[in-house]
């Protein structure tokens, strides 16, 4: 049998193929090494001062916070009680507004930030006021 | 494996015994960190059935009603329209005519038929509003207020269509470009939700009475329908009050003395 495993415009095709590979991968090399990095959560005003403690520990806030503040509107609206008592005793106002942001001062700064980055937009400051922007 | 009638039954004992034996090794391992708890504020006003007498022969004119209703849209942050339809009302004044449609005549007295009549929720003992919720966002407390739970709130406006007083509001437009000094420590609300006076649940959380009472130098009374010592009890009992559209059979917890 002849051997007719000839490819036809061998140059053009590779070529294009090389071209063709380049382009679709551009996406990735492109980024290589800009992964923007996660903010750190910068803890300014109150909150950073010495001896400031949040609600419950840090490794558990950064998990939960949504469900505390789901579990805290529930409790104050629905159940008229409006006291925290954390883990290790110490007692809160459960408030979006007069709590959390009365330690995290910088809503913008530390909130607004983290939430950027992980593309969250809580609907809560349609009504919760953020004391700041409105002194 | 020959599985018997015996050998069963001791497997499905011994079972039968680990399931027993999980709560205790539960309560055993749960020592350390102690779970957090919620409680009421210490100085929390209770009652079974919040009310309120408004008191008319205190009232002359609408500048004695004009305070109260300043404050609470002052602490509320109730926003204030120009445009009628997009009003927004957690306490008002109303003429005798429209509160007490059915009471009226035409030979009315003349201090009564000039008189402002001050409007608010009525906190009814069977409301029509709690009853239409589809989310439960309006549901009625233990102590007799009827609330809204604004996290819930839909804006269908069920609850305006079933309410007989008019006592509730819908946000039409953004409430915040329409407040003039916003108080940061209340939630203002937002288009597309329901509103309507919460008879100062916030307050009363830290002990203090609604705040249109503090101001009416005496023309408004609240107090605890249940307590047959209270003020309001009094009050009640030493005057003939009225209430409105009572044939409606809602059961509105605020009375007036005319
Ligand atoms: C008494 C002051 C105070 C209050 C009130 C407070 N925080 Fe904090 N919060 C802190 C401090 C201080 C830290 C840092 C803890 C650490 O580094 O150990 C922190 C940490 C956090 C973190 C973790 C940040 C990270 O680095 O990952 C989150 C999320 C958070 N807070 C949210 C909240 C929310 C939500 C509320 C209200 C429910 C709240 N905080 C109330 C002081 C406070
Ligand atoms: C360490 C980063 C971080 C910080 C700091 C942080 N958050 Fe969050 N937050 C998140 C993430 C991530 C989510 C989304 C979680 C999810 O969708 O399961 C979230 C979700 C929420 C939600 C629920 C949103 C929704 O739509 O369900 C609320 C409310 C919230 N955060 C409030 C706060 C407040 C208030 C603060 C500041 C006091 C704060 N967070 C600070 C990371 C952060
Ligand atoms: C439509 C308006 C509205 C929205 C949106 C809203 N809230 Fe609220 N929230 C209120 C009102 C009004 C209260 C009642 C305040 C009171 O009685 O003191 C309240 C009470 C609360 C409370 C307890 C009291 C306080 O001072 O904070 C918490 C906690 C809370 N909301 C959390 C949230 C969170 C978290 C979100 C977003 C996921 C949210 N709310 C969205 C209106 C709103």
């Amino acid at each position: 049998m002849p051997n007719n495993k000839k490819m036809y415009d061998k140059g053009k095709v590779i070529a294009g193929l090389c071209i063709f590979v380049v382009m679709i991968t551009f996406p990735f090399w492109y980024n290589l090494g800009k992964a923007a990095p996660a903010p750190e959560p910068k803890l300014i005003g109150k909150a950073a001062e010495a001896g400031q403690q949040c609600v419950e520990s840090k490794e558990y806030m950064k998990a939960e916070h949504m469900q505390i503040l789901n579990d805290w509107r529930e409790t104050v609206v629905r159940d008229a009680k409006r006291i925290y008592v954390n883990s290790s005793g110490k007692k809160f106002e459960m408030s979006l507004s007069n709590t959390c942001l009365d330690c995290h001062t910088e809503k913008a700064e530390f909130c607004d930030k983290c939430h950027n980055y992980a593309s969250v937009s809580p609907y809560c400051w349609d009504c919760h006021v953020d004391p700041k922007e409105e002194m | 494996m020959e599985s018997g009638r015996r050998s069963f039954l001791k497997i499905a004992g011994l079972s039968a015994l680990g399931l027993g034996v999980r709560p205790v090794i539960e309560v055993l391992a749960s020592g350390e960190a102690a779970k957090p708890t919620v409680m009421k504020g210490e100085n929390i006003l209770t009652a079974k059935r919040w009310a309120l007498v408004v008191d008319t022969r205190k009232i002359e004119s609408e500048e004695d009603l004009e305070p109260m209703i300043e404050i609470c849209d002052k602490i509320h942050n109730v926003p204030k329209f120009e445009n009628k339809r997009h009003e927004i009302k957690w306490i008002w004044m109303e003429e005798f005519k429209h509160a007490f449609p059915t009471q009226e005549h035409e030979f009315l007295d003349e201090r009564v038929e000039h008189l402002p009549f001050l409007t608010l929720c009525n906190h009814c003992e069977k409301p029509a509003c709690v009853r239409v919720c589809p989310t439960k966002a309006t549901f009625k407390r233990q102590d007799g207020i009827v609330l809204m739970d604004f996290h819930r709130c839909i804006g269908c406006r069920f609850c305006m269509a079933a309410c007989p007083y008019g006592s509730r509001s819908f946000n039409f437009r953004d409430p915040r470009p329409f407040i003039k000094e916003i108080n940061s420590k209340f939630p203002t609300r937002m288009k597309g939700v329901v509103e309507k006076c919460n008879f100062c649940a916030e307050r009363l959380a830290v002990g203090k009475i609604p705040a249109c009472v503090e101001v009416s130098n005496g023309a408004l009374i609240f107090g605890d329908l249940d307590d047959s010592e209270s003020e309001i009890r009094e009050t009640l009992r030493t005057n003939y009050t009225i209430r409105r559209k009572p044939a409606l059979g809602a059961g509105p917890s605020i009375f007036y003395i005319v």
